[in-house]
């Protein structure tokens, strides 16, 4: 019977994976490209600003490196969760999950908090080139935090009702995937962006 | 671990059909070794920053700054993103877009790079 549910809730495909699973890392790719044109063009315009402020007058490390381990953290949490989840542990996947989505609600809240104080200190879109090219690419970043933890929130709340059991851990599994490529997209946006300054 | 013979669980039953590895040890091994390879990078730029004034003034700074970064990508791709496991297909799907992004990258870069440095009648930007 178990098998029979299984094999009902993912069927056959050609290529042997799950279509929502290729799906989603066909996404990635392409989101590959695009968090690239972003770097690429930050890259390019690093160091061109005839006005300030400028990088070393406005990033403070410590916060930023505060927010990195946040995100790297929230991985973590989201692979433990999804590995209980397949395990069919439904109060660990809770806590985890939990943890990921405060881990990324506080992320969101130190870019806020940031990108306040730089906007406080005068740097604009409008005002040089850093400022547009960081705020492009930083913020572009923040909102697919944002919808990560949206996308998050709703598979918490699946959970809760109950709606995840290991055979569909793939529901959580994609949502992770996503959430741990917005890790990856930071792990290369920090020392580009704020250590190379 | 609810185990399906004791619960009569369904679910439960389900996961012990596909046989899902318990791999939470290895999951929070790679996470340490993640937040280390934060800290040497930040501790790499406060050493290249005291020394020179700033850290782009060190020469070995870059390099490992950057292989530093390239090693917690891999580590979260591969063990994070189950890359390590997955079939060859979902491997050259990430593997090929990754390698047309950093031609993206270095083709933006070569070709700024040519504009900024030969064409003089650039206009000016703030």
């Amino acid at each position: 019977m178990a098998h029979a549910e299984a094999h009902a809730l993912h069927p056959e495909t050609s290529t042997g994976i799950d279509n929502r699973k290729l799906a989603i890392w066909t996404f990635i790719g392409s989101e590959c490209l695009f968090f690239a044109s972003l770097i690429s063009t930050y890259l390019v315009y690093k160091g061109k600003s005839l006005v300030g402020p400028f990088p070393k007058d406005i990033f403070e490390i410590p916060l930023v490196t505060f927010g990195t381990a946040l995100l790297l953290f929230s991985s973590l949490f989201v692979v433990l969760s999804l590995n209980a989840a397949e395990q069919g542990n439904r109060k660990k996947t809770i806590l985890w999950l939990a943890l990921t989505i405060t881990c990324g609600l506080f992320f969101v809240g130190m870019q806020v908090y940031e990108f306040s104080h730089f906007v406080h200190k005068g740097l604009t879109m409008q005002g040089n080139l850093f400022g547009a090219s960081f705020y492009t690419l930083t913020g572009f970043h923040g909102t697919h935090v944002t919808i990560g933890v949206i996308w998050l929130f709703t598979v918490f709340i699946e959970v809760l009702r109950g709606k995840v059991p290991p055979a569909k851990a793939l529901n959580l599994e994609i949502a992770a995937l996503y959430w741990h490529f917005v890790d990856v997209v930071w792990i290369v946006i920090f020392p580009v962006v704020y250590l190379m300054n | 671990m609810a185990h399906p013979h004791a619960t009569g669980d369904a679910t439960a039953a389900v996961a012990h059909e596909h046989h899902f590895p318990e791999k939470a040890g290895q999951y929070v091994r790679i996470g340490i070794i993640l937040v280390v390879l934060t800290a040497l990078e930040v501790g790499a730029y406060e050493v290249a920053h005291r020394a020179h004034g700033t850290a782009l003034g060190a020469v070995w700074f870059i390099p490992t700054i950057l292989a530093l970064s390239a090693l917690k990508f891999a580590l979260v791709a591969l063990y994070y993103m189950h890359l390590k496991w997955d079939g060859r297909l979902l491997k050259g799907v990430f593997s090929f877009s990754l390698f047309v992004a950093a031609i993206v990258i270095l083709a933006l870069m070569a070709l700024m790079f040519y504009h900024y440095a030969f064409n003089a009648t650039l206009p000016k930007v703030t």
